[in-house]
């Protein structure tokens, strides 16, 4: 298969799936299930540094940034006010000028608040931030953060950690039809075939965490995640047969034994 | 971690990471990074709500009644907290 890379605020990847850094069951699992998803981006979480107990690792020991693009997440975040904040002090960590735009608009389904999220794309855009917004599934939405210069736009498939899978397949399509940038499934993914379908539905890339992380075994979910992100690109690519309501026969209708 | 407990008569008090913290006397950033051992190169600060670029670690100075956070990158991949 000819080489075909992810290419994002023109920088190219040439793994469309990536992953998160939380809730493994240690940093070790962390880092071979990192290694096994093929992924080259991982998202991180901005958070005080914890005063009161040095003893914990950094997870920058457990992540090596030559090897991993690093994309500093506002998860957490429900102003836009916040998530400016969030992504300027990430910023300064050194290390990229991107950031995952989250605004949270309701704690029980973590939908974003759409207002929220365009004034914060607004702003970080304007201060020089390469911004992907996690979004809902909302083609208007995502046109309107497209407009306000979002260099991808991430469409959830279903409830962040839901593990519910793409819930409304039609406007990832529909989303992906229209959009100029390209378009991440960001959250949702449970299972390998939602990530399979993520893919097949022409989106560009699929972010996930909990599906891995969560996992009994996260390294071969990892694993099971590439192999799904590759192989619904690859069926995207290929361009699927037509639905038809009957059958088509696939073997020649002639010279069937005992016919007349 | 001291707190600042050696400066019991210190007068002066910050907010840092959203807790109070007393310190002796007017200090750098860098200064403070110093006394919390905290390695800066993994970092960012930001000073009554001010970014302060690394540059400006040993040049501002952080005294009464400022507000300090510290963060730094920790495992997540979307609402982590």
């Amino acid at each position: 298969m000819p080489a075909d890379p992810l290419t994002l605020a023109g920088r190219t990847f040439r793994s469309r799936l990536i992953v998160g850094t939380g809730k493994y069951p240690s940093n070790p699992v962390m880092v071979q299930a990192h290694a096994e998803s093929g992924a080259e981006m991982v998202t991180v979480a901005v958070r005080r540094v914890n005063l009161s107990d040095r003893s914990q690792e950094s997870l920058l020991d457990f992540i090596d940034a030559d090897k991993y693009f690093l994309l500093p997440n506002t998860a957490g975040c429900y102003t836009a006010e916040d998530a400016v904040r969030t992504a300027h002090l990430a910023r300064e960590v050194g290390l990229s000028n991107w950031v995952k735009l989250e605004v949270i608009g309701d704690e029980r389904t973590l939908f974003p608040d759409n207002e929220a999220l365009l004034e914060a794309t607004r702003r970080l855009v304007r201060d020089d931030f390469v911004v992907l917004p996690y979004t809902n599934d909302d083609p208007v939405v995502c046109r309107k953060l497209e407009d306000a210069g979002a260099a991808a736009v991430m469409p959830l498939g279903a409830p962040i950690g839901s593990g519910l899978g793409i819930q409304n397949a039609n406007n990832i399509r529909i989303i992906k039809g229209a959009a100029g940038v390209p378009v991440i499934v960001d959250a949702g993914v449970g299972t390998p075939s939602d990530a399979a379908l993520a893919m097949e539905l022409g989106a560009d890339g699929v972010l996930m965490n909990t599906g891995i992380a969560g996992a009994r075994d996260p390294v071969v979910m990892a694993r099971a995640m590439r192999l799904a992100v590759e192989a619904g690109r690859a069926g995207f690519l290929a361009g699927r047969i037509p639905r038809k309501p009957y059958a088509t026969a696939s073997s020649p209708l002639e010279g069937v034994v005992g016919s007349a | 971690m001291g707190r600042g407990r050696e400066y019991a008569f210190s007068r002066l008090r910050i907010m840092l990471n959203g807790d109070p913290y007393e310190i002796a006397a007017p200090l750098t950033v860098g200064q403070l990074l110093a006394r919390l051992e905290i390695d800066s190169r993994r970092v960012a600060v930001e000073h009554n709500l001010a970014i302060v670029k690394r540059a400006a670690y040993d040049t501002v100075v952080v005294s009464d009644g400022d507000q300090v956070e510290v963060v730094n990158f920790v495992g997540g991949g979307a609402h982590a907290g």
